[in-house]
């Protein structure tokens, strides 16, 4: 039984946070969510009792936290279904794009190959491939999106050709929480001699993932929004690509050897990729999360999204003065404006209730304009998100009054 | 000095959000303009000052902006206008402490004290002040 209570409690923010002086109702989970007991004490238990760098060493303490390491490599592997040494740790989703942009895009793509990406990309996914555009001459291509703002096998199909190298898209959109089918995206790709790289940000912590099921090339995705600290994440490579690719974040820790002839061995992967002392805290911290989210079952928290957000569009649908526009999206966000409303003022509006969720462009400029608005608002739920928080949010949207009420109430 | 109910601030913001005087494009090319934007919200504004013989004689501006940056830049072009630069520094010096909680002169603020209450919503200070820092930036130089 999905034990709503009990989860709750094991989360320090939300046991009698207040924000504007109501309750504090946390809708902003696409951002970053709230952390379990669990995880504050594996990170704050590095620091405490176990501090330690990794790597080779003569020491016992050392040894142990190197052993922890290569547990958590396999934790996050079980978790996502890929081998552990496909797992490189990285600060986050970020630098995990960056980083196949500039080992795979920089270092494979020539001029005249095509990118492929879309128009409801995160800036994370689409400036990566800017660069490798500007820095190699390969030409990028966007998906066009259908009329509910989703990415069809069909219209991939449209655009790929023979020139294309890499097809780079959000699994789950983080403005219009629409899925992607990475698995047949991934058949097309490979039948086109291209790649596919999965963002995965917002369907990691939501939806069960299958690397190796789906046949994806690469996956990444971010600790701080499944539970975990922030600056700790993932990249999931296929071996036989991340072989292939040079390390650019080069120092210690990663190699083999080097000479003064200017040569350098690096390791083989993923320690190549994980220069420098890494974030350990982090990395334990992102244990924890993973094994917490495996005790409620990533399959469990799907359901409990999708129940809240079907529950809350029940709701708001019978508004007239409430837009939404990601109806048919089979995820934890609801994305909508009030009609007349600027988006930020009804943030600010829910900010006075104590109800937290996020207005502006959620940095997908581009979408912004295949929905001709300037900005919207996003409400997403994650595992300790009650109806009651759903009851709060839709009655400050549906009978809030409006944006100045945050000012002279 | 203005005795303002919280209703009649409400108004007043209201007003210079549906109608906002002074937001339109310059009647000349002789206006200075600064773009600035948000990076909190998504405001987008472009201001225009027109400086003759030390005074602002003109001020507008233009862009997509929230009901609080709309309303706070449409007063201010109004409290600017006919000012000299000093009394325009001031002006927007005093709405800065203002919106700080800081010591300020509601005598020269006139209705731009309807956004004394900015700092019960932290997060849109920006908002309340963007157009205030795009002209500050043009009478800077001055
Ligand atoms: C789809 C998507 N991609 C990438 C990112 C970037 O994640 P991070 O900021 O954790 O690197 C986000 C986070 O907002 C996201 O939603």
């Amino acid at each position: 039984m999905y034990d709503i209570k009990k989860i709750r409690e094991q989360f320090p923010m939300l046991n009698g946070k207040k924000m504007q002086g109501h309750p504090l109702v946390y809708l902003d989970n696409a951002s970053t969510t709230f952390k379990p007991q669990c995880v504050i004490d594996a990170t704050v238990k590095y620091y405490s009792e176990e501090t330690a760098n990794h790597h080779r060493g003569d020491y016992d303490l050392l040894y142990n936290m190197d052993q922890k390491v290569q547990k958590a490599r396999q934790t996050v592997a079980h978790f996502v279904n890929s081998d552990a040494k496909e797992v490189v740790f990285t600060s986050g989703d970020t630098m995990s794009l960056n980083l196949i942009a500039l080992s795979y895009g920089f270092q494979f793509l020539k001029k005249g190959d095509e990118i492929i990406l879309s128009e409801n990309e995160h800036a994370s996914d689409l400036l990566p491939w800017y660069e490798v555009s500007h820095l190699t001459g390969a030409v990028i291509k966007f998906i066009p999106l259908d009329e509910e703002g989703r990415l069809t096998v069909d219209n991939l199909k449209k655009i790929i050709s023979n020139k294309t190298k890499v097809i780079s898209v959000a699994h789950v959109s983080n403005v219009l929480g629409n899925v992607v089918d990475i698995k047949a995206f991934a058949k097309v790709a490979h039948e086109n001699g291209a790649i596919l790289v999965v963002d995965g940000a917002q369907s990691v912590p939501h939806m069960k993932i299958d690397f190796k099921d789906a046949d994806i090339d690469f996956l990444t995705f971010s600790g701080h929004k499944m539970c975990g600290p922030t600056g700790i994440g993932c990249l999931i490579g296929k071996y036989e690509l991340l072989e292939k690719m040079w390390p650019y974040f080069v120092g210690g820790g990663m190699n083999v050897s080097f000479n003064k002839d200017i040569e350098m061995v690096p390791y083989e992967p993923p320690m190549r990729f994980e220069a420098g002392t890494q974030n350990i805290a982090g990395i334990l911290g992102l244990k924890a999360a993973i094994e917490f989210i495996e005790s409620i079952g990533v399959e469990n928290i799907h359901v409990h999204d999708r129940e809240l957000c079907e529950y809350a569009l029940s709701k708001l649908e019978k508004c007239d003065d409430v837009i939404i526009y990601n109806k048919n999206a089979k995820n934890g966000i609801i994305t909508f404006n009030k009609k007349g409303v600027f988006a930020q003022d009804e943030a600010t509006l829910l900010n006075s209730k104590g109800i937290a969720i996020r207005s502006g462009q959620h940095c997908a400029k581009i979408l912004n304009d295949f929905l001709g608005i300037p900005a919207t608002c996003r409400m997403s739920t994650y595992l300790y998100t009650t109806k009651e928080d759903i009851d709060a949010f839709v009655d400050a949207v549906i009978n809030g009054g409006d944006i100045l009420d945050a000012y002279f109430n | 000095m203005l005795t303002l109910t919280n209703d009649m601030m409400r108004s007043i913001i209201m007003d210079h959000y549906s109608n906002p005087m002074n937001k339109h494009q310059p009647t000349s090319d002789k206006f200075e303009q600064i773009h600035m934007h948000s990076d909190n919200c998504i405001d987008d504004l472009n201001i225009f000052l027109l400086i003759e013989n030390g005074i602002v004689t003109d001020a507008c501006f233009d862009g997509v902006a929230c009901t609080i940056s709309t309303a706070s830049t449409d007063i201010m072009c109004d409290l600017l206008k006919g000012k000299k630069i000093d009394e325009a520094k001031n002006i927007i010096k005093q709405y800065d402490n203002m919106i700080h909680e800081q010591p300020f002169d509601e005598e020269v603020l006139d209705e731009a004290i309807v956004f004394i209450n900015t700092s019960k919503q932290a997060a849109r200070i920006r908002c309340a002040t963007i157009g205030w820092n795009a002209a500050d930036a043009i009478l800077k130089g001055k």
